[in-house]
């Protein structure tokens, strides 16, 4: 179910929610999953008394995973060939995410069609925790 | 930086899927996998992050070492907390192929460029922004995924305690 270039218009935006009331156990589960052991994730009593935030909060790579998933969700397995973002704010538990792909340019070279976007998430308040971009390979 | 062997596992991937609520039968179900374009299980975009399992110098507890987050105490170090660690700022890849379990990735991590700015968060003097290049390689030396991080050290005015930032 890959996408189709003749299909797409620049503009086209897909929009998914990656995240509902995000759970301190999900950041513990990503933690545990990827080898991101710092305290400032998962431990509520570091991240304030030591770290002086008011809790602890999301690695930025959860949410970049997030966003990579409402990609691949719409563009379809091995169809993401560039990815790239910057953590723009922090993600805490509690947060309902929300991705955004928005089409930018349609690309036909060396007998492939490109689809780049520019890729957003956004939290429950409208405020952008990450924003990018990203290139996927689509059918003719 | 010694490269790093990264033995990429079926259970890893499906932990990493479930870690990011993503419940594509591609990444955990050999048998639907196998009917769908990438035809076989294959990991998420951000899969090769979990390359800190294998990497030598990931903070992680360790026994026998004093570990910095809290125990009996708030925290377990002894030394004054360092004031502005390095944060996240960038993260980009470039996929060559598919990234499949069985697969024994090679991963070389070369620092690139250097920069600073000027901060506009009060409390701080400078951002000093620091690239790294990571080159995931298979068994035959194939490249598979390009990986560039920037992380962003923030220094402080006089020696402040790094609010949110």
């Amino acid at each position: 179910m890959a996408l189709k270039a003749s299909q797409l218009t620049i503009g086209h935006t897909h929009r998914e929610r990656v995240c509902e009331n995000l759970s301190r156990t999900q950041i513990v589960q990503y933690a545990g999953a990827a080898g991101d052991y710092h305290p400032l994730h998962t431990d509520e009593v570091y991240a304030t008394q030591v770290g002086g935030y008011t809790g602890v909060f999301a690695p930025g790579m959860l949410t970049m995973g997030l966003t990579g998933k409402m990609l691949t969700n719409w563009a379809g397995d091995t169809r993401l060939t560039k990815f790239g973002v910057r953590f723009t704010d922090k993600v805490w538990p509690g947060d309902t995410l929300e991705s955004e792909a928005t089409v930018s340019a349609i690309r036909h070279e060396n007998g492939e069609y490109l689809v780049d976007l520019t890729v957003s998430t956004v939290n429950q308040d409208g405020e952008i925790v990450v924003s990018g971009r990203a290139t996927v390979r689509v059918d003719p | 930086m010694p490269n790093i062997t990264f033995p990429v596992e079926a259970t890893h991937i499906m932990m990493f899927a479930r870690a990011i609520g993503d419940d594509n039968p591609v990444y955990r179900d050999t048998q639907a996998a196998n009917e769908t374009e990438a035809k076989g299980v294959i990991a998420p975009p951000t899969f090769v992050q979990a390359v800190a399992q294998f990497d030598p110098q990931q903070v992680r507890p360790r026994p026998g070492e004093m570990w910095f987050g809290s125990g009996k105490s708030p925290t377990g170090s002894t030394d004054k907390p360092a004031s502005g660690g390095s944060l996240h700022a960038e993260q980009e890849y470039t996929y060559h192929r598919a990234l499949r379990p069985g697969d024994v990735l090679t991963v070389e991590m070369e620092n690139g460029k250097v920069w600073e700015k000027q901060s506009k968060r009060r409390g701080t003097s400078k951002l000093i922004f620091r690239e790294r290049i990571t080159t995931y390689r298979d068994a035959s030396g194939e490249l598979v995924i390009t990986a560039r991080n920037v992380g962003v050290t923030i220094l402080p005015l006089v020696d402040a305690v790094l609010g949110e930032g």
